[in-house]
């Protein structure tokens, strides 16, 4: 797959796009190229930024002398070093992430939206998580807020439009459903996705080493439980 | 030594250069939103340029300093003055001033933009987590656990080997914010272009924008003739950074500050260059905005310059020791 270009963002970052859609082929090859730059980090990379269908590279300006453009420098440091192709294959699966289980429990107080879903579906709420606990997940990218996972891979049947006012306070730990999408809130705050569970994992921790459960590009399951400890 | 915290004032948090090295987990960059006065005020005291500051937001706290300080206040215009007992003086921006142990410092209202930076010699110690000690309010972080200072907190001084003394000292001298930093009632900033095309070019330029109250650390929500994308289509969420102007669907841009999340869904429209982003952080409810056009190349030489002016500043007030 070759198909990439460059796009500044504003003068602190250059935007790899492969694309404009969600789609979890294009998302991959974004993960794929966040691991081989990584692989090869130059020291005036501030931030490696994955998202859906874009990467973007955050430079330090002052590490560059005057009179260069660092978003410059930093494409053709990205065309030298990996050519247009990235050295990688459409049969490569580099870098296919780890796989990580989170126990959730759904329904009731934890999942408040959970028979709005099944409803939306016209499945019974046995179906609805069975089909979500069915699929494998792939952490998109972790954005909105500090360790919150865009999961890609939901069963489409379960898919269904976020909720017309968001929810002044979700609690941490809420598995929601934002049109074709599955997350997980990492602290309570607001939030407009339909709620179907929860979990007692953490997922943001800032004085953990790494600081989230997830990374981008890592595959996730979860496991329906009924044994969790209170909130 | 330690200064507590006698009212916190609107929203005062602990800030420094901001985090970096996060953003691929969510965490944003935090940090002054000012970065150019919170440089100055930090040189004024002897610390290096990022050293952690407490950011005041329009209205400021007073504190009790247990020690003999040194202290500067730059960015917004703001009422100001210490109390030593015997000696009370009003405090005035962009000066070194010396206070000595046991007095009361209270900041009233800015009269002129809407942040103020307070610095200490030898600096505030905020916990390092991320690499920063920047409070981050979202992800609730940071700073002093995560939130904007209260009444009760102390608030440790890194280092200091300020010489006591009996009276407030302030220094004849003082530093010009100008250029880097305007108070007019409306502002201009430049603005790189953005990818997403306007249905009629040049409309953001053209427009007269005014700051809406919902405005936060997050972002400066402007109010104006509403701006139409050439392409209206939805879009999926991609990197954002401070600086970046968004623009939903109901046509009145948000333009990114530090505590912004790392991505966004809506269309970019441009980004407002780093040498002018001090300019943002200054503006209040009401407060007018233009914005002019600006090539990468202009948008560099601005920055290096401000650098420049930074640098010089920095030897003029160690030739002042």
């Amino acid at each position: 797959m070759n198909d990439w270009n460059v796009e500044p963002l504003g003068e602190d970052a250059l935007l790899v796009r492969f694309g404009d859609r969600i789609d979890i082929a294009v998302n991959r090859q974004v993960h794929r190229v966040a691991a081989a730059i990584e692989a090869r980090r130059p020291t005036w990379l501030l931030d490696l930024v994955p998202a859906y269908a874009t990467l973007a590279l955050f430079v330090d300006r002052a590490a560059f002398p005057a009179g260069v453009d660092p978003l410059r420098e930093a494409e053709r440091w990205l065309r030298q070093g990996f050519g247009e192709g990235f050295g990688l294959n459409d049969a490569d699966d580099v870098a296919p992430g780890r796989l990580v289980e989170i126990p959730v429990r759904y329904g009731g107080d934890d999942g408040p939206d959970l028979e709005a879903v099944a409803l939306h579906a016209g499945l019974s709420i046995r179906e609805v998580v069975a089909r979500h606990v069915a699929a494998e997940y792939r952490v998109a990218m972790l954005g909105f807020a500090a360790g919150f996972p865009y999961l890609l891979g939901m069963d489409r049947t379960l898919s269904m439009p976020r909720l017309e006012t968001p929810r002044v306070r979700v609690a941490a730990g809420s598995v929601g459903i934002g049109g074709a999408q599955t997350g997980i809130y990492p602290r309570q705050g607001p939030g407009g996705w339909r709620i179907i569970g929860r979990t007692a994992v953490g997922l943001f921790d800032p004085v953990r080493t790494p600081p989230t459960l997830l990374a981008p590009g890592d595959r996730v399951r979860l496991i329906a439980t009924d044994d969790m400890p209170a909130p | 030594m330690s200064v507590r915290v006698l009212a916190p004032g609107l929203l005062t948090t602990l800030q420094d250069g901001g985090r970096t090295g996060f953003r691929h987990l969510g965490v944003g960059t935090a940090g002054a939103l000012d970065a150019y006065s919170h440089a100055v005020a930090n040189l004024l005291v002897g610390n290096a340029p990022a050293t952690p500051v407490l950011e005041i937001t329009l209205g400021g706290p007073r504190l009790h300093f247990d020690r003999a300080a040194r202290i500067a206040l730059c960015g917004a215009d703001i009422d100001a003055h210490a109390d030593a007992g015997a000696d009370t003086q009003s405090l005035p921006g962009w000066r070194r001033i010396d206070i000595p142990s046991g007095c009361d410092v209270t900041l009233g209202a800015c009269r002129r933009g809407a942040r103020a930076y307070l610095a200490v010699a030898g600096g505030f110690a905020a916990p390092r987590i991320l690499d920063s000690g920047s409070t981050d309010l979202r992800a609730a972080f940071g700073g002093v656990r995560g939130r904007a200072i209260a009444t009760g907190d102390v608030l440790p001084i890194a280092r200091s080997s300020i010489p006591a003394r009996g009276t407030i000292g302030i220094a004849p001298w003082w530093i010009d914010p100008a250029p880097d930093l305007d108070f007019g009632t409306t502002i201009v900033v430049r603005a790189l272009p953005g990818r997403d095309a306007l249905l009629r070019d040049g409309a953001l330029c053209a427009g007269a924008w005014r700051i809406d109250a919902a405005s936060n650390r997050q972002g400066l929500r402007l109010q104006g003739e509403a701006l139409a994308l050439a392409d209206p289509r939805e879009r999926i969420s991609e990197p954002v950074a401070p600086g970046t102007i968004q623009l939903p669907a109901d046509g009145q841009p948000i333009v990114l500050l530090a505590d912004a999340q790392t991505h966004g869904g809506y269309a970019r429209i441009g980004h407002v260059i780093a040498a002018d982003r001090p300019r943002l952080a200054q503006l209040r409810a009401g407060d007018g905005l233009r914005f002019e056009p600006c090539t990468p190349e202009t948008a560099r030489r601005l920055a290096n310059e401000q650098q420049q002016r930074l640098a010089r500043i920095a030897m003029a007030i160690a030739a002042r020791k």
